[in-house]
């Protein structure tokens, strides 16, 4: 176990891969421990985790009509 | 309908039950399923080749590739991760024609600056290098119907639209279309090492552009 403590500038710099749930083991308890002491960093993976959420808000843009139909037109000829 | 053996079923239920409805030409399907991925779909072709209309093209042959391909789709992957490996394939086969290079340029792009800044932690002379200078603002006490009003999620597009074009993607898979990261690397045929390097820097320039707006006008 290498175990020095990690900065803050590198705790939010592995957040994401935090989340994600791909962090070693050894590393993924570096950045718990961090937290638990952190209250910057623990803010800081709040907003993280609320910029995942409100990301999930965002609609896709929609399918102009001209384009579905063409497409239609191409699924109709498949058939065929 | 017939029960099956169950080593036949292979394809995960809701992708068969699309699959089956497409090739009795249930048009309602279909035109969901364009819904869905034409966008993403048109943006992943116009990282291959040189315009918008040839994109549009290229993403029109891939549908057609699709449907063709649908009676022998053996499920090995999710239905559309294997529809945009197909917008892939083609696009790239286009894009080659055109005489384009792949889009490895859009891996790192000058305009894209690092997303956590340097400056926001103590340096090294400071009482606690790489501590934070100031703590970033607590997002908790922002009402609900601030955080989710269409000028915060404008932001959040904005940002989308910012970035390099597979670092965007791949947080468009990812967190506003809910993908796995299995079906994002597949779809987009990048490495996994890749996809978490694109997705941490994507998500970090949209956390920064929102604490940007939504600290404005805040008691700090």
């Amino acid at each position: 176990m290498s175990a020095e403590a990690l900065t803050c500038h590198e705790v939010i710099e592995l957040l994401s891969d935090y989340i994600e749930g791909v962090l070693t083991a050894d590393d993924h308890r570096r950045v718990d421990e961090h937290l638990a002491l952190c209250d910057g960093c623990a803010t800081y993976l709040e907003q993280m985790r609320e910029t995942i959420r409100l990301s999930g808000m965002v609609s896709e843009d929609h399918v102009p009509e001209p384009e579905k139909s063409a497409l239609l037109d191409a699924f109709r000829d498949w058939r065929r | 309908m017939r029960a099956m053996p169950e080593q036949q079923v292979v394809a995960s239920s809701p992708d068969a039950a699309v699959i089956a409805r497409l090739l009795q030409g249930d048009e309602t399907t279909f035109i969901m399923l364009v819904d869905q991925h034409q966008p993403a779909m048109l943006r992943l072709a116009q990282m291959y080749v040189s315009s918008r209309a040839v994109a549009e093209e290229a993403v029109q042959e891939a549908w057609i590739g699709i449907l063709k391909g649908l009676p022998s789709f053996e499920a090995r992957s999710s239905l559309r991760t294997w529809m945009y490996k197909i917008v892939t394939n083609v696009a790239k086969t286009r894009g080659v024609r055109e005489g384009r290079s792949l889009p490895f340029s859009s891996l790192s792009r000058d305009d894209d600056a690092d997303p956590i800044d340097p400056s926001w932690f103590q340096g090294p002379d400071d009482p606690f290098p790489g501590g934070w200078r100031t703590f970033p603002d607590d997002w908790r006490g922002i009402p609900e119907d601030r955080l989710l009003g269409r000028e915060t999620l404008d932001h959040i597009s904005r940002a989308l639209d910012a970035m390099p074009a597979m670092q965007a993607e791949v947080v468009r898979l990812r967190d506003v279309l809910g993908w796995s990261s299995d079906e994002v690397c597949n779809a987009l045929d990048l490495t996994e090492t890749n996809q978490r390097v694109l997705l941490h820097r994507g998500r970090s320039r949209i956390r920064r552009d929102l604490d940007t707006y939504l600290s404005e006008g805040r008691d700090r």
